[in-house]
């Protein structure tokens, strides 16, 4: 097998994560026209939370994001009613700062109870090996888990009534309400759901690597290219996007030095930004 | 008049005991978090046990006074800025007479700038970068072998071993690695070696799937590098877990750790260029033997040292011998002490260069080769495996 091939499945397997996490911000962003600034803090917990279950009941991790999801859908209804709530409607600025502020907030109370030293869940799946090349069991499981949750998404937003109603609420918010539905529980809803996603992406990145409370930040970076790239309000679309991060991630690394990436990766997100604002996936339909 | 008896003796006892004897102030940082908290520690806790056992004795004495140590100690939060701030701080508000170095060559170098500032003396540990010493300082002085010689022996070895081994080179980017992967390069290419990768990694890296990938893609069969512990012992977990097919990991730093036996069987065979093991064996002029060290130290912290933690408690040697030669607590004549300073302790041969252009660095200190390996019984190890005069087992390899 050729090491540009093997690069890229590896590539491909993280993407998926990406995507997933991207997914968090790009629904919160769609519906409610508010950059969740949580998003990272919010993955760093759903490290802690894995990493937290894990030590106490040490069954197959992946079993142990359904209660991730469940936690991180009352965790994001909390942040809702603290800090998004009385800003929307408003200017996206006072969005920013607020879920900035809670942000700092989760960070501070994270490095007081955890430091910022490095943890590990210590949970290994038996991957498979082709020529000198192994792929690990855990991305192979936490991607085939990111593209369920993904799926699940979907479905969710597509064939279910409050699923409709999130929508509905993202398309025109008013017409929306005067159809009986209400806004604010829609509203709070999917910022749960944003939040859910963005702790289990936390969830699934904690059992390939190691973190510390400031984890996140690396990958809402990503999240924020990943959403740039898919269009807003597309979770699929977010995921594909992840998926072509993590690819094109893959393909370059064999050529370049690691540590350029990131450099490629912004540029990436500037070019999209200028030539695709609506995303690379809006485009052929426009 | 017997009342007061009791009272005037205990008095002039409290008086005899402790009035006599005066704190020294001794400061330093520690990375209580951040990505250089496991090494840190370690290096903290061999500072701690000199600080009490020297206490313990009476303090350091000196020009017929006894000195008490006290710290004063801050979290530098493994950053470079906090330690700007905290050395001055320690300098100006904390009135600290002397100070150690933080930990990792890195924030040693920041701290210098600020010790040589005030004309203070700093003892630097875990921290092996040498060019800190080429520019003109004069109260710095090194207890670590410098970087340039880290790799040197494991390629010496491999050369006995292998001599047609293809090396990679993947290292933190950060000035302690650079600085010792740097000469180790150069030192493999003369040795004959086909270096078949090199690259360098950001500190903060916790993806190595890339870099792996590039590493079996080269055909490399032996694997050089590493950085500090949060970083090396991801690497080695990824090697393992990816299987990379090598016949040699040697690793900067972090298997030193005994933490490193955590990691299961991606621990096994991974060696470490160490500045000390509790199997080596000098004879010490001053200070307590090898054997008495590491039994004190495991009896306090309930684990072996590390050889972060014998730099820690060397350097607090070295400085109490210098302040006994010296008979006072002058900066200028601990100075003057400290180079004239040519020692074996429990740590091994300490002296410090006295050239204008590499003041301070360490010259008379060297250094072994560690392999975590199994014991008959199953249990992960550390054993010296270089140089031969020193070994306590035999070097294993092949690895897999």
């Amino acid at each position: 097998m050729s090491g540009i091939l093997a690069s890229m499945i590896d590539g491909l397997l993280i993407g998926s994560v990406y995507g997933l996490a991207a997914m968090g911000l790009s629904l919160i962003w769609g519906v409610m026209d508010v950059i969740n600034l949580t998003h990272g803090s919010v993955i760093a917990l759903g490290m802690f939370g894995m990493y937290i279950l894990f030590a106490a009941f040490p069954v197959n991790a992946y079993f142990l994001l359904l209660p991730i999801l469940a936690a991180g859908l009352l965790l994001g209804l909390v942040i809702y009613w603290i800090s998004v709530h009385w800003v929307i409607g408003r200017s996206q600025l006072s969005s920013l700062l607020s879920t900035f502020a809670v942000n700092m907030m989760i960070i501070g109370i994270g490095t007081a109870i955890w430091s910022t030293s490095p943890y590990n869940v210590n949970f290994t799946l038996r991957g498979f090996t082709v020529g000198d090349y192994t792929f690990t069991g855990n991305h192979i499981a936490a991607a085939t888990a990111a593209v369920i949750i993904a799926l699940a998404l979907e479905l969710f937003l597509y064939r279910t009534r409050p699923g409709k109603a999130i929508r509905a609420v993202a398309d025109n918010r008013e017409a929306a309400e005067l159809m009986g539905i209400s806004s604010t529980m829609v509203l709070a809803l999917a910022f749960a759901i944003g939040i859910a996603l963005a702790a289990s992406s936390g969830a699934l990145v904690s059992t390939l690597f190691p973190f510390t409370i400031l984890s996140g930040a690396g990958y809402q970076m990503k999240s924020f290219v990943v959403t740039v790239l898919a269009g807003l309000g597309k979770p699929l679309g977010a995921l594909a996007a992840g998926v072509l991060l993590g690819l094109l991630e893959g393909a370059v690394t064999p050529f370049i030095a690691v540590s350029w990436i990131p450099l490629i990766e912004f540029g990436l997100f500037v070019v999209v930004l200028v030539a695709f604002p609506k995303g690379i996936f809006t485009r052929a339909t426009a | 008049m017997k009342r007061l008896v009791l009272p005037i003796f205990l008095v002039v006892a409290l008086f005899v005991t402790t009035g006599f004897a005066q704190n020294l102030t001794l400061g330093f940082t520690v990375s209580n978090t951040g990505a250089l908290n496991v090494d840190s520690v370690e290096q903290l806790h061999g500072f701690e046990l000199w600080r009490d056992q020297v206490n313990a004795a009476g303090g350091i004495k000196a020009g017929g006074k006894s000195y008490k140590i006290q710290f004063v100690s801050y979290d530098d939060e493994s950053n470079t800025k906090r330690v700007q701030q905290l050395y001055s701080r320690m300098v100006l508000q904390d009135k600290a007479d002397f100070l150690f170095s933080p930990y990792s060559s890195s924030l040693t170098a920041t701290a210098a700038i600020v010790t040589e500032q005030y004309e203070k003396i700093m003892l630097t540990t875990g921290a092996a970068e040498g060019k800190t010493y080429t520019l003109g300082n004069h109260y710095l002085f090194q207890m670590f072998t410098p970087g340039a010689e880290y790799l040197k022996g494991v390629l010496d070895m491999l050369k006995t071993k292998d001599p047609k081994a293809a090396v990679a080179f993947v290292y933190e980017d950060a000035s302690f690695s650079v600085a010792v992967v740097n000469p180790a390069k150069e030192y493999a290419q003369k040795l004959g070696f086909n270096v078949a990768f090199s690259e360098a990694y950001a500190p903060n890296t916790t993806d190595f799937s890339a870099i792996i990938d590039k590493v079996i893609a080269s055909k490399s069969t032996v694997l050089l590098g590493g950085g500090h512990y949060a970083d090396g012992s991801t690497l080695a977990r990824q090697v393992y877990s990816h299987k990379v097919p090598l016949k040699m990991i040697t690793l900067l730093v972090a298997p030193d750790s005994p933490q490193w036996g955590e990691l299961g069987d991606a621990a096994v065979g991974v060696i470490v260029p160490s500045q000390w093991e509790p199997q080596t064996t000098f004879k010490a002029q001053y200070g307590p033997s090898g054997a008495d060290f590491a039994k004190a130290y495991t009896a306090k912290y309930n684990t072996p040292p590390s050889y972060e933690s014998a730099g820690g408690y060397a350097s607090g040697l070295i400085l109490q011998r210098a302040i006994e030669q010296a008979g006072s607590i002058d900066t200028a004549k601990v100075a003057a002490a400290l180079n004239a300073t040519d020692i074996t302790t429990f740590y091994g041969r300490s002296k410090f260069a006295t050239e204008a252009n590499q003041h301070g660095l360490q010259v008379g200190h060297a250094m072994v080769l560690a392999q975590w390996q199994k014991d008959k019984s199953g249990k992960l190890v550390k054993q010296v495996v270089w140089p031969l005069a020193a070994k306590s087992a035999n070097l294993v390899y092949p690895i897999h």
